[in-house]
């Protein structure tokens, strides 16, 4: 009964069409899980056939090599804490700067959006020194700051956009009722947020969870090591012993995947919302 | 009343403003800045003493590193071919999962799911399937393209890094397409076609103009990201062989880290900045002149 407009032939075919497209592009999966549980022997003969034994024990193997435990822990710690310090302070100043547009929060809006032009790769050798000054190297603490700095233009880009569709008139009538500028904030205007949130949570999220490049250059200590790194540093130890590298190029994918597919609806409305913003 | 104690108003700006600001001056303004100053030094990075050359690191760059102008000259290829095929495989996508096909969710969900698996992980994925995967499809189908050396050569290098790059991207951008293309008001589209308009001319004449817009958003972030390759590139090629297929990104972390030429590679950064920004402003700049209202 649903059938608006009639299925036709040429309907089917591109139904057909997008699903060989859809399979091309799982074909690399396929590859990569299939060959993780294989023997070495077992894959270096055939690498397109399912496998002939299961060897589960490669991805034991992986598990205790990469201390995969502890490597997940640094990852999702330190993704946590960037988002709740981000939200934070891009939401109470994207706030502020909307309620008060003065002259000087005019000026601190354009220099937040300007420099989102900036690379990351223009600033990252200064940085280690300066990362060095405030103490922030080989430090969790001292690499979730240093998302708070990259992550802090967009975050504030998207909340001011969003903010000033809000309407003030509640606030200020409860300010009247005698709520602090604190309270009127927290209580009233940061629930209305929430979708916003959402959105600019799961986008820090998928940047922070896959970033690689600033974790190599501020964590040096292997006990800090996030999941990219271990992978980088796992792989550089085992080049061509393919059947260990796959298992941990799978354990290393699985999380972000089931986190994707338990949350595409947002994830997607986020890179909607997101991108037709900036 | 009592506890209704009156902020003043520099300490609500403080308060509210200020740890941001902090945050972005200590993150990325001051490293901006510095590494606009090391650009004009000589200095190793280990050693305290920070010598002030002038120019000439810009001069070495523009007349001696010609790994410098050649890994320029890459990722300027490397930018447009990636923007044009990923582009045109995301707006692809996106025409195809806005007809009303029944597995449109779970197609759409395929084609984006590259998209959140980082740049790093990707490339050692592709790369156990070009040297492994391919050479198999190659032995059982016979097919020549599967034997080449992929990664092994330069031109293969550049197509395997275009490949994981589109793979990853297109279904990103088919997202913001298939949002756009919905927001295309029906009226005009069953207007047209009572006009008897044929479908590609809907396309070119109704359809692409009302979408500027978001060929804006994804031309710019296509050349912001092939611009700026770093993880793929390091994790599938490690620029090479023979540094064939090394980015800017790649080229600068290179000399500034593994050489320790930290005040050189700051010249290379600011050179990168400018080269970006002026870019993307340009870019941006001429895509918007070219939208229209409904």
């Amino acid at each position: 009964m649903e059938t608006r407009a009639p299925y036709t032939s040429r309907k089917l075919l591109l139904e057909l069409v997008g699903i060989a497209l859809a399979l091309l592009f799982l074909a690399p999966f396929y590859f990569v899980v299939v060959n993780s549980v294989k023997s070495f022997g077992d894959l270096l003969v055939n690498a397109a056939n399912l496998p002939k034994s299961l060897h589960l024990e490669n991805y034991s193997r992986v598990w205790q090599i990469t201390n995969f435990p502890k490597v997940f822990w640094n990852s999702l710690v330190i993704t946590v804490a960037s988002n709740v310090g981000l939200v934070v302070i891009s939401s109470m100043a994207a706030y502020r700067m909307v309620r008060v547009p003065s002259r000087l929060n005019k000026l601190l809006l354009l220099a937040f959006v300007s420099a989102m032009v900036i690379p990351f790769q223009s600033v990252m050798i200064p940085l280690v020194q300066v990362a060095d000054w405030f103490n922030l190297l080989d430090s969790r603490l001292g690499l979730v700051i240093c998302y708070f700095g990259f992550g802090v233009s967009l975050n504030l880009f998207l909340y001011h956009g969003f903010i000033k569709s809000i309407p003030a008139e509640i606030e200020e009538s409860a300010v009247v009722d005698g709520c602090s500028p604190f309270g009127v904030f927290w209580k009233i205007v940061f629930p209305l947020l929430k979708p916003m949130t959402v959105t600019i949570v799961l986008l820090n999220s998928l940047w922070i969870w896959n970033d690689f490049l600033l974790p190599l250059l501020i964590l040096t200590s292997p006990d800090l090591r996030t999941i990219p790194l271990a992978t980088y540093s796992f792989f550089g130890q085992y080049t061509k012993q393919w059947d260990l590298a796959l298992a941990g190029l799978v354990m290393s994918v699985a999380p972000i995947v089931i986190f994707f597919l338990a949350m595409q609806r947002h994830i997607i409305e986020g890179v909607t919302a997101g991108s037709v913003k900036g | 009343m009592k506890r209704n104690r009156v902020w003043p108003e520099w300490a609500l700006q403080t308060i509210f403003v200020g740890p941001a600001v902090l945050a972005f001056a200590g993150i990325v303004l001051l490293p901006f800045l510095l590494s606009i100053y090391y650009s004009f030094t000589e200095w190793n990075g280990v050693s305290a003493d920070v010598k002030w050359i002038g120019i000439s690191n810009y001069k070495t760059i523009l007349t001696e590193d010609s790994a410098f102008l050649y890994s320029f000259g890459f990722t300027a290829r490397f930018t447009v071919m990636s923007v044009i095929l990923t582009n045109a495989l995301g707006f692809l996508l996106a025409l195809l999962l806005t007809q009303s096909l029944k597995t449109r969710n779970l197609l759409r969900t395929i084609f984006f799911m590259p998209n959140v698996i980082g740049g790093l992980l990707l490339g050692f994925i592709w790369q156990f399937i070009f040297v492994k995967g391919f050479a198999t499809i190659g032995e059982l189908t016979g097919i020549g393209l599967f034997k080449l050396p992929w990664l092994g050569d330069a031109p293969t290098s550049f197509w395997g890094l275009i490949i994981v790059n589109v793979w990853q991207g297109a279904g990103y951008l088919m997202i913001i397409y298939i949002a756009a293309l919905s927001n295309v008001p029906k009226d005009i589209i069953e207007a047209a076609r009572i006009d008897g308009a044929s479908r590609l001319q809907m396309l070119r004449a109704i359809t692409m103009p009302l979408i500027m817009p978001a060929f804006t958003v994804c031309l710019f972030l296509t050349i912001s990201w092939a611009f700026k390759m770093f993880d793929l590139n390091l994790s599938l090629t490690k620029g090479g062989p023979f540094g064939s297929t090394e980015s800017i990104a790649l080229n600068i972390y290179q000399d500034a880290f593994r050489n320790n030429r930290l005040g050189l590679g700051s010249a290379k950064s600011v050179i990168f900045f400018i080269a970006v920004a002026l870019v993307t402003v340009i870019q941006v700049s001429l895509t918007k002149k070219r939208e229209v209202e409904a």
